[in-house]
């Protein structure tokens, strides 16, 4: 156990080495939030602080979302996991690895909105709350785009193309935009099965000090989501495995 | 004194292995003594590298068993892993990372102590030829140079067996001389090697024991001087004229069973090989022309693959 969780941290290490500044990486994971986010907020009249929390929220989503479904195609194209599946590592402890470094990017990259959101007057209320709430939230969508990346293909669009269409719509529906209690029924339905409408409440009540749900909901939904994903994607690449080698 | 008892290190039964229903590999068994080089030799689609897929854990069988170092590989596949070193077919070192790097990742994936690790790799990097290279980055190295750093990679756990999947594919004469001698450096040690290659000259020269697939089934299985033994009733002369002959002048000569253009030669097969040059100078006399080069021939090991490959369709 001790020996897979190094071996996983080993993977960890090299996936930081290789895949950071990747171009899809980068675009997907930086460049396509920031536009996004820009596109939505221009000429709204809307709070600073409101706007920092959806703006960190999808920061975290988009970035953690960015590593995962990167890694599987880009090896199974470069062959490099033969080399990892001949290894004495199991699939559990390599998939650990590549969500090790998208939650290092994830978290690493959300300090920016905050730091910006900082200098701009807006200040964080729950600070300890914020940090554990991106911690857990980058977890969560690090397996879910692990998901992603059980596409058994070696075409990293692919799996890039299939994730965009998955996040699109959750930010429509996660209250980044509009509070959940503004949605109509409809929509409040929908943001309850989106990891990201947890997140987004979560950075709002750190920032803000309002909130939809309560903290142990969000926390709790974002901790179930992460075991539902992680589960999901460890069965789905132990069945694609051997289909990309 | 007795015979030294030797320990099996791979125990292959009954393997089999179906795609869509097609038998990629057909309840094969064999057995891989300790420090041998195997030799595992096949035509394309024979079932050769699902075989070496499945005994390197890559992929699973569809039933049958496969043992290594007494290692049930399904039942304990990370031990089984651990004791195993892999050099596959393509290249797949991490081309972004130095060869320093990717030999230490190599050591972090088999729990090979830093220190150990560093001086390893060390020493790897001399034995290839690679040290001045160490720390550039992989996608600067010839195929060559790829290879070796995969070979040094496949070695950093210190292996006691040693997959090599067509080691020196593609690779100039050098290159693939330095791969050739380490496998018998690393055989010297006390390695087992299984070694899956196409030039059949290569595996006469390492292996001790070669397995012939077809259609995934193993065709024969001995050492290599054994299976020529079995077409050793069947001779070939080579000759070469100073102008060209008709093949089918040669064909009526007694005890010539065949003729075959080989290059700027004839290859006559015969199974009375000394009566044929006789006639063979002969026929020179008689059609005033002057015998170049003649040679007698053995059966090699490419003989006995094609022979039991077109036997058995």
């Amino acid at each position: 156990m001790i020996d897979q969780l190094k071996r996983a941290c080993a993977i960890a290490k090299k996936d930081i080495r290789i895949y950071y500044m990747k171009g899809p990486v980068v675009i997907f994971g930086i460049l396509f939030p920031v536009f996004l986010f820009l596109a939505f907020v221009i000429g709204r009249d809307l709070t600073v602080d409101f706007l920092i929390a959806g703006l960190l929220s999808m920061t975290i989503f988009f970035t953690s979302m960015s590593i995962t479904p990167v890694i599987a195609p880009t090896e199974t194209q470069t062959r490099n996991l033969e080399r990892l599946a001949a290894a004495p590592v199991s699939i559990t402890a390599i998939l650990l690895g590549d969500m090790l470094a998208s939650v290092l990017f994830g978290v690493g990259i959300s300090l920016v909105p905050i730091m910006v959101g900082m200098a701009i007057g807006v200040t964080v209320e729950h600070p300890f709350i914020l940090a554990a709430g991106i911690v857990l939230a980058a977890f969560c969508f690090s397996a879910m785009g692990l998901i992603f990346s059980s596409t058994p293909t070696s075409m990293t669009s692919t799996v890039m193309m299939i994730s965009t269409m998955v996040k699109f719509p959750l930010v429509f529906i996660s209250g980044i935009f509009i509070p959940v209690g503004e949605l109509p029924q409809w929509g409040q339905m929908l943001a309850l099965v989106s990891p990201l409408t947890y997140i987004t409440d979560l950075c709002r009540y750190s920032f803000q000090g309002t909130n939809y749900y309560s903290i142990l909901v969000d926390a709790t939904a974002l901790m179930i989501f992460f075991v539902i994903f992680m589960t999901v994607a460890i069965k789905l690449h132990g069945r694609s495995l051997p289909k990309r080698l | 004194m007795g015979l030294k008892t030797m320990k099996t290190v791979i125990n292959v039964e009954r393997l089999t292995k179906d795609y869509n229903g097609l038998t990629a590999v057909d309840h094969i068994s064999f057995e891989v003594e300790e420090g041998k080089i195997f030799g595992f030799l096949g035509p394309n689609g024979a079932g050769k590298t699902t075989t070496v897929r499945i005994l390197t854990g890559l992929i699973k069988p569809t039933s049958g068993r496969v043992s290594i170092m007494g290692f049930n590989l399904r039942s304990e596949p990370i031990k089984a892993k651990q004791i195993i070193g892999v050099v596959p077919e393509l290249s797949n070192a991490y081309n972004e990372l130095s060869a320093w790097n990717n030999l230490q990742f190599m050591a972090d994936l088999y729990g090979v102590p830093k220190n150990h690790a560093k001086n390893r790799a060390k020493e790897l990097l001399n034995k290839f030829n690679l040290y001045d290279r160490k720390d550039h980055k992989v996608k600067t190295f010839s195929k060559g140079m790829k290879q070796k750093l995969i070979f040094a990679m496949s070695l950093m756990n210190d292996p006691e067996i040693l997959f090599l999947d067509e080691p020196t594919s593609g690779l100039d004469v050098i290159s693939a001389r330095l791969i050739k001698d380490m496998v018998l450096e690393l055989n010297k040690e006390g390695k087992t090697i299984f070694l899956t290659t196409h030039y059949m000259e290569e595996a006469n020269q390492l292996c001790s024991r070669v397995a012939i697939i077809n259609h995934g089934k193993i065709a024969a299985i001995d050492a290599p001087e054994k299976l020529k033994m079995r077409i050793a009733g069947l001779k070939w002369v080579e000759v070469s004229f100073d102008m060209p002959v008709d093949a089918s002048d040669l064909l009526d000569l007694s005890g010539v069973i065949d003729v075959r253009m080989s290059g700027d030669k004839l290859r006559l097969y015969t199974n009375e090989p000394g009566r044929t040059i006789y006639q063979l100078v002969d026929y020179s006399r008689s059609n005033n022309l002057e015998i170049v080069m003649l040679n007698t021939l053995a059966p090699t090991l490419e003989d006995v693959f094609i022979k039991l490959i077109e036997e058995k369709g």
